[in-house]
């Protein structure tokens, strides 16, 4: 656990850099999460992403599977790459604001 | 720091057997978080509970998987475990590493994390024990400096493991290694770019002795085996085997599965009905001098194969009875292509594809994959007495 301030405020975040709470995410944060994740400038198309993956996150309560989300959005696994390095789960999610999808054992 | 006694553990270290206790001791001699990995586990056992949180994730660039991320849910107490993560390792095929090549690998290890390996793990993969998050990138750069690439982990294609086939055994009908290395380098995003639902395993077997454990332990097994007739070298039975002892009827042919084998004493001579063959291999392993797999190689293709979760553990079926195995191997990538593609689209999450082939049915797998239903196929008697016959069959046969 640990904590990071933004716009005045803690944010708690777990081991993983995750937010424990999903309701402490704004558009700040997604920039301190961005240079974590290797992300080095956040364009329109990261974004679509994040703001997919949030409404996806609204309606259902669970993040897409990445077949669905690379459909839904259009882009190719490989592109999703390139916009996050870190991958879609650790990456992607992460900056979208999403609890931390659980066990890939 | 303070030295915690561990007398569970080393109980462990009785009798004439290796001992993990022991191997980890040695490494916590140089190294702290071996040292916290035993004094967990001491509490572990004194508690029957584990101390590991579920899960993490954990990653470095360009990747979705091979890191497994592992927390101690103790920190304070275990402050050199609090950060413990496990690096999977692409093992090479059929494990043949130099000398010199471990040497490099064990000093990227004991410079990145704890020393501790799992050589190699059910997965297939190198498996090395414990590091921290900070570095994991470093130590994964190292790697690919010395030619060692990560494993799957997560939603994707596992690291891809096979038997030692051709390399070292004469038994083996398929290059399983070969193989392996080909399907790694081809399927290289599907391993380490996670996008499906749950994991898919592929093991390579040279023959139906499946050293790798194949049909029990991947999602698609491929086993050697032979389409024309078992050679046999009757000189060789009768000075080899049954003329020092050996005792060929107890031991060979009322063994014989499929009852295909009968032995003609007073000619010494061994008969076969190659059609009733299942090639199981036992008479071979009991008569390696006089008998050998035929010469028409290739591959039965079994699918299903998985240990638990959604259903319980299953063992894979014949899905191809025989096909040709040889490179670029096109006419197996495309039908897994397919079985991929299938499973991809319509399964669940953490379904399996033997889960998903018993939910949605046989013979729609077998039309979206394009083979055709074959006896071979059939994994037990039906149970159920009606037939449901499909629009155009009953237009088609009347």
């Amino acid at each position: 656990m640990s904590f990071i301030a933004v716009e005045g405020k803690q944010v708690e975040l777990d081991e993983d850099g995750f937010l424990v709470e999903p309701s402490d995410w704004n558009e700040a944060i997604v920039s301190i999460f961005a240079k974590s994740e290797d992300v080095e400038e956040l364009t329109e198309e990261h974004w679509k992403v994040i703001n997919y993956l949030r409404e996806y996150f609204k309606k259902f309560g669970m993040a897409p599977m990445v077949r669905k989300m690379c459909k839904d959005t259009g882009l190719t696994l490989k592109q999703i790459y390139e916009l996050f390095p870190t991958g879609p789960a650790k990456g992607a999610c992460k900056l979208a604001g999403l609890p931390k999808p659980t066990g890939c054992v | 720091m303070e030295d915690k006694k561990t007398p569970l553990l080393d109980e462990l270290e009785k009798g004439d057997w290796p001992s993990f206790v022991t191997e980890i001791k040695k490494a916590a001699a140089t190294k702290k978080n071996a040292k916290d990995l035993l004094n967990q586990l001491e509490k572990s056992y004194g508690e029957n509970l584990g101390h590991w949180k579920h899960g993490g994730i954990v990653g470095v660039k360009g990747y979705g998987g091979g890191v497994v991320g592992r927390y101690s849910d103790s920190p304070e107490e275990f402050p050199d475990v609090a950060e413990f993560h496990t690096v999977r390792v692409n093992q090479v095929a059929g494990f043949f590493y130099t000398a010199d090549k471990l040497r490099q690998l064990a000093d990227v290890w004991d410079k990145y994390g704890s020393g501790l390996y799992n050589m190699h793990g059910s997965t297939g993969d190198i498996i090395l024990l414990g590091t921290t998050t900070e570095n994991l990138q470093p130590c994964v750069d190292e790697l690919a400096d010395i030619g060692f690439d990560l494993g799957g982990s997560g939603g994707a294609m596992r690291t891809l493991s096979s038997c030692v086939g051709k390399a070292r055994c004469e038994k083996a009908c398929i290059d399983a290694t070969d193989i392996i290395r080909d399907l790694t380098l081809h399927y290289q995003n599907e391993i380490h770019r996670p996008a499906f639902g749950y994991k898919f395993k592929i093991k390579v077997a040279g023959c139906a002795n499946d050293c790798c454990a194949s049909t029990a332990r991947s999602d698609l097994a491929i086993v050697g085996t032979w389409r024309d007739t078992l050679r046999i070298d009757n000189k060789a039975i009768r000075e080899e085997y049954v003329e020092k002892g050996f005792n060929i009827v107890d031991r060979v042919i009322v063994k014989c599965p499929s009852k295909c084998l009968s032995w003609d004493a007073e000619k010494g001579v061994l008969n076969i009905i190659p059609e009733d063959c299942v090639r199981c291999m036992h008479c071979i392993n009991e008569m390696p001098k006089a008998l050998r797999v035929g010469t028409e190689e290739g591959a039965t293709l079994m699918v299903g194969g998985k240990v638990a979760i959604v259903k319980g553990a299953m063992i894979g079926w014949v899905l191809v009875p025989f096909m040709k195995m040889e490179a670029p191997y096109t006419e197996f990538k495309d039908l897994l292509d397919k079985i991929i593609d299938w499973w991809a689209e319509h399964g669940k999450n953490r379904e399996r594809i033997s889960e998903l082939i018993e939910r949605m049915g046989l013979v729609t797998f077998l039309k979206a994959v394009d083979l055709k239903p074959l006896p071979q196929m059939v994994r037990e008697p039906r149970s159920n007495p009606y037939i449901y016959w499909s629009p155009e069959e009953v237009e088609n046969n009347g």
